[in-house]
């Protein structure tokens, strides 16, 4: 099957919202922009050469497909038969490109010569700033001056990349705060800019194209566990910050009613510390950088400071879809603390020798839970969502602090 | 006096009104009180009153400040709706637009938020964040209360769009002089037609703001616009200097825009 037939069985938003949560709720002035954007996706997603742009590009810059590999020491240590899949061996060591490639692609179809972004762990802004070269175009990165602290390796990668990388000190100084002045960016520049949105999150069309475009994990990885087991697995795990990776991983499985989708947010210090960003357990809906969905909010509508020991999951809001499926019960979600993700992390590392990102390690941390429910005889899928070389120095920190 | 009675009162005059932003909040609650005041009786028109959020992202970093220095002195929606109702006890009668961005109104509810807002006195709400695709679920629990919406047309919006804002039956409509964030670039000249084409389309007048910081920046918008927005500068004059003398460093800039006024 072509990827735009298959891309076609996915979900297609109605009016903008999936269920009760999407919508537009920006700025008037980026109205006209979002909506042009809008037309070009529906476009591009119903055409085979748009695809085969992007799948060429997938299979010969990114090294795609990613394998699904039977961890089987894993396995054991968890009683239930765990695959993963491999995004962190992908070019730039994270899931982020495939969506940057697409939206690159699109970008250059659409005639935009400057592409932004906002980044968080700096993993979305260094595949950002990857296609950015690879295209030739100009490119700004916003990144809270928090997170340039906490992930200067990949701050200098993205200036190595030609970026240009702004520490943004507003409010919390994190993610959220890089995507209100990603946002001003592109009020501003309106006319030339491409802004490439990193998650399943903002305005419609981004949660839409932005799945779409991680669909590729999960249109793979549901070929290759029925080839390599045999069946559909018992559950799909990933972790949950914006969405991107668990929306990518769990959309081709959606309609296998036996498939169950597990989303892991972080807890942070625990969430009745109030230190989290457990958004869909944890929040109520609101309204935040351009769409309704779950968010952690203060009491008077503020949006309240996340907390996670992973940059790239420090975030209070949450893409639209997965409120919808935490809402009808299609996806379930949990949440791992920092403690748990390291000791997760730690897990991974010495069972199957693979350093996965913090981000990532929040969804092993769930597995022993996941596999009581799918028995010993269960197959399940984890999305490995990076590799953890941008977090050495958090790691070595925490590590060094255990009495 | 209403809205619509502020431009017809300053059409009259053979002059634009002058709507003046301030942040609730900004250096404190009680203190910004005492300035909008202050701005009202120096003879601006209309108020907007800024409802501080954590996340303005339509926002220069001038207004970003503010709102930051009146979160952490304590401001809140529920704060501002107060701080409306203590102006009309002070005898304020100048017409009040709360301006903000959705979420706190939206956890507040729209229908609890609009029936406070009424009890209040506002008389009408600007929501940065909801365009016209999604301005009715916030409008249309404020219309049942009698407050009204404020629309935003940008540089950016389409004759399309523009053709969309006769339902809201606005009192005004705020003309966005440029694509950027408040209070960073000089305002761009705007051509007199479109602003027509606008004030047709809402059967409203039509204000002009952002990058409109003295007086001398005001006169050709107010020969050409039914209303001049000055928002930035105001809030610089607020933290230019002492709490105590905030009201009137920003009474002396409104008497001097006030004066640029006449058409």
């Amino acid at each position: 099957m072509s990827t735009r037939a298959e891309i076609a069985r996915l979900s297609v938003p109605d009016r903008g919202r999936f269920g009760a949560f999407g919508g537009q709720y920006v700025a008037e002035t980026l109205m006209p922009a979002i909506t042009e954007l809008e037309a070009a996706w529906r476009a591009a997603r119903d055409d085979d050469g748009f695809w085969a742009e992007v799948d060429a590009l997938l299979a010969e810059y990114v090294g795609r497909p990613s394998l699904l590999y039977h961890a089987r020491r894993l396995s054991e240590d968890v009683g239930a038969a765990v695959y993963l899949k491999r995004e962190d061996l992908n070019h730039t060591g994270a899931h982020k490109i495939n969506n940057c490639i697409g939206q690159a692609v699109l970008a250059r179809r659409m005639g935009k010569r400057r592409l932004i972004a906002e980044t968080g762990a700096g993993q979305h802004g260094v595949a950002t700033a990857t296609v950015a070269a690879l295209f030739g175009l100009p490119c700004e990165i916003y990144m809270g001056a928090e997170d340039v602290v906490r992930q200067a390796l990949n701050v200098e990668r993205m200036r190595l990349l030609g970026a240009k990388v702004h520490p943004v000190e507003s409010g919390t100084r994190t993610l959220k705060d890089a995507m209100n002045e990603a946002l001003r960016d592109w009020v501003t520049n309106v006319g030339d800019t491409f802004y490439l949105i990193g998650s399943v999150a903002g305005p419609h069309p981004y949660p839409w194209m932005v799945r779409d475009l991680q669909s590729v994990i999960g249109r793979e990885a549901r070929a290759q566990i029925l080839a390599a087991a045999g069946r559909l697995p018992g559950a799909c795990v990933a972790c949950v910050g914006g969405g991107s990776n668990a929306g990518g991983l769990f959309a081709p499985f959606v309609d296998d009613a036996s498939v169950r989708l597990v989303g892991v947010e972080a807890a942070g210090e625990g969430v009745a510390s109030g230190r989290h960003a457990a958004t869909l357990g944890e929040g109520r809906v609101g309204v935040l950088h351009g769409s309704k969905s779950y968010v952690l909010v203060a009491p008077d509508g503020q949006i309240a400071h996340a907390h996670s020991i992973s940059a790239g999951l420090d975030y209070p809001g949450v893409g639209p879809e997965h409120a919808a499926w935490k809402d009808s019960g299609r996806a379930t979600y949990v949440a791992r603390t920092d403690a748990e993700a390291l000791e997760a992390l730690e897990r991974l590392a010495r069972t199957e020798g693979i350093l996965c990102a913090l981000e990532t390690a929040h969804a092993i941390a769930a597995l022993d839970e996941v596999a009581a429910t799918v028995g010993r005889d269960g197959v399940i899928v984890v999305g490995l969502s990076g590799r953890g070389d941008k977090d050495m120095v958090t790691v070595a920190e925490r590590r060094a602090e255990r009495p | 006096m209403s809205l619509r009675g502020a431009f017809d009162t300053a059409a009259a005059e053979r002059r634009a009104a002058l709507v003046a932003y301030l942040t609730f909040g900004d250096p404190d609650p009680a203190t910004s009180i005492d300035i909008v005041e202050a701005a009202a009786r120096a003879g601006a028109d209309v108020i907007e009153l800024g409802v501080p959020f954590s996340d303005p992202s339509a926002d220069g970093p001038s207004i970003q400040r503010a709102m930051e220095r009146a979160l952490v002195a304590g401001a809140t929606l529920a704060g501002a709706l107060e701080a409306v109702a203590e102006l009309r006890r002070r005898g304020i009668a100048t017409p009040i637009v709360l301006f903000g961005y959705y979420n706190p109104m939206f956890v507040m509810g729209p229908d609890a938020f609009a029936a406070r807002a009424a009890a209040a006195g506002v008389d009408a709400v600007l929501t940065v964040d909801l365009p016209i695709d999604e301005l009715a679920e916030l409008a249309t629990p404020l219309a049942a209360h009698g407050v009204g919406v404020i629309p935003l047309v940008a540089p950016t919006s389409t004759p399309e769009r523009i053709a969309r804002l006769a339902p809201f039956r606005a009192p005004f409509v705020y003309y966005i002089s440029l694509t950027g964030v408040t209070g960073v670039r000089a305002a761009a000249p705007v051509d007199p037609a479109r602003l027509e084409i606008i004030r047709q389309a809402a059967s409203a007048p039509v204000a002009v703001g952002f990058g409109i910081r003295t007086p001398q920046d005001a006169a050709p918008f107010a020969r050409i616009a039914d209303g001049v927005v000055v928002g930035t500068a105001l809030v610089d004059r607020v933290a230019a200097g002492s709490p105590a003398g905030a009201a009137e460093r920003v009474a002396s800039l409104i008497r001097e825009l006030a004066a640029a006024m006449k058409r």
